[in-house]
């Protein structure tokens, strides 16, 4: 009896071990965000994660799936980021001249101070969805590992191109021009 | 008489709650509770320029007379419970509290088992060595009929 309760034991413990195990691999092989911008570098077109979020810009919230259908120019960033300071005009010319080809930016504002964002948006004038996620948990699914980064998606929620840094240099500009165009032939 | 040394006794006891309570949260003791949402490290420990942020908050809540538990609350609302450092005492939180001591009890109900297990066994040569004996006196008796 006591040498099958052994067994037993032996066998639960093994059947935890082997179980701990699997779940790291699973967890470990559908990682979203780690490969998104290596992906889409690749010319694969990984299906961006989903969100809802609050927006900082007017009252309510954004899903990103409600843009389904339009380009979207996914831009994450904080106030206390001195790249994105630089960034922010441009951004607001893109939204600017792109909006009536369908094309929508959105500012994803994480890890920062709701007020210091809003403070953000005002000084730079910034008119395109802005929304909020302040301790950063579905930025995770998109692999940014620093701010700002940039995403263009195409009409069907898939990445076309991941921008890690500002988009501040020329040929920076003109690769999210192209993009664009490309997220919108979708 | 018994009635003003029941009352200097609890003004002993209450006092120093009273006059915590009353004092101002310390900046230094609160940035080493709050963790830095970019590095995550306590706040103390970083120089990210949001920890740095931060800092300035807790410094400018504390002179505007905020208790530890607003500043607290008030980081939590914008960085979510994440930025504390412990777990809160309530909610989901108080799982993280509850479950070392319940993994402690558990582990003490095993080790009682474990040590109960080896007791029962030791008595074990004993009971060999009374079935000894008996094969013993049984070979005997076999060989005593045998020679007789």
């Amino acid at each position: 009896m006591a040498r099958r309760a052994k067994l037993v034991a032996q066998g639960v413990a093994v059947g935890l071990v082997a179980l701990l195990f699997i779940l790291l691999a699973w967890a470990l092989l559908t990682e979203e965000g780690g490969d998104l911008a290596k992906r889409a570098a690749r010319g694969e077109r990984p299906q961006a994660p989903d969100f809802a979020l609050e927006r900082l810009d007017e009252k309510g919230e954004l899903t990103l799936s409600s843009l389904r259908g339009k380009a979207v120019v996914l831009n994450v960033w904080a106030s206390w980021c001195l790249p994105c300071k630089e960034e922010a005009p441009f951004l607001e010319q893109v939204w600017r001249q792109n909006e009536k080809r369908g094309v929508v930016v959105v500012g994803l504002d994480a890890k920062d101070f709701r007020a210091d964002a809003r403070r953000f948006i005002k000084r730079f004038g910034l008119t395109f969805p802005i929304v909020y996620d302040g301790p950063g948990d579905d930025i995770g699914g998109y692999g940014v590992t620093g701010f700002p980064e940039t995403f263009v998606i195409d009409r069907e929620g898939k990445v076309v191109e991941a921008f890690a840094g500002a988009v501040n240099a020329k040929e920076d500009r003109e690769r999210l021009r192209a993009a664009i165009e490309r997220a919108l032939t979708t | 008489m018994r009635f003003c040394a029941l009352a200097v006794a609890i003004g002993v006891l209450v006092a120093p709650g009273v006059a915590a309570a009353a004092q101002p949260p310390n900046a230094a003791d609160l940035e080493a509770e709050l963790v830095c949402p970019v590095c995550e490290t306590t706040l103390d420990q970083s120089t990210a320029p949001v920890a740095e942020l931060m800092k300035k908050f807790i410094r400018e809540r504390i002179a505007a007379g905020d208790t530890e538990q607003e500043i607290k609350a008030a980081l939590v609302a914008d960085f979510g419970p994440g930025v504390l450092a412990t777990p809160p005492k309530s909610g989901f939180g108080l799982l993280a509290w509850l479950l070392p001591l319940a993994a402690l009890v558990a582990g003490a109900g095993v080790v009682v088992v474990a040590i109960r297990s080896w007791s029962r066994r030791r008595v074990a040569p004993e009971d060999e060595r009374a079935l000894d004996l008996e094969l013993e006196r049984l070979v005997d008796e076999e060989l005593a009929r045998f020679d007789g």
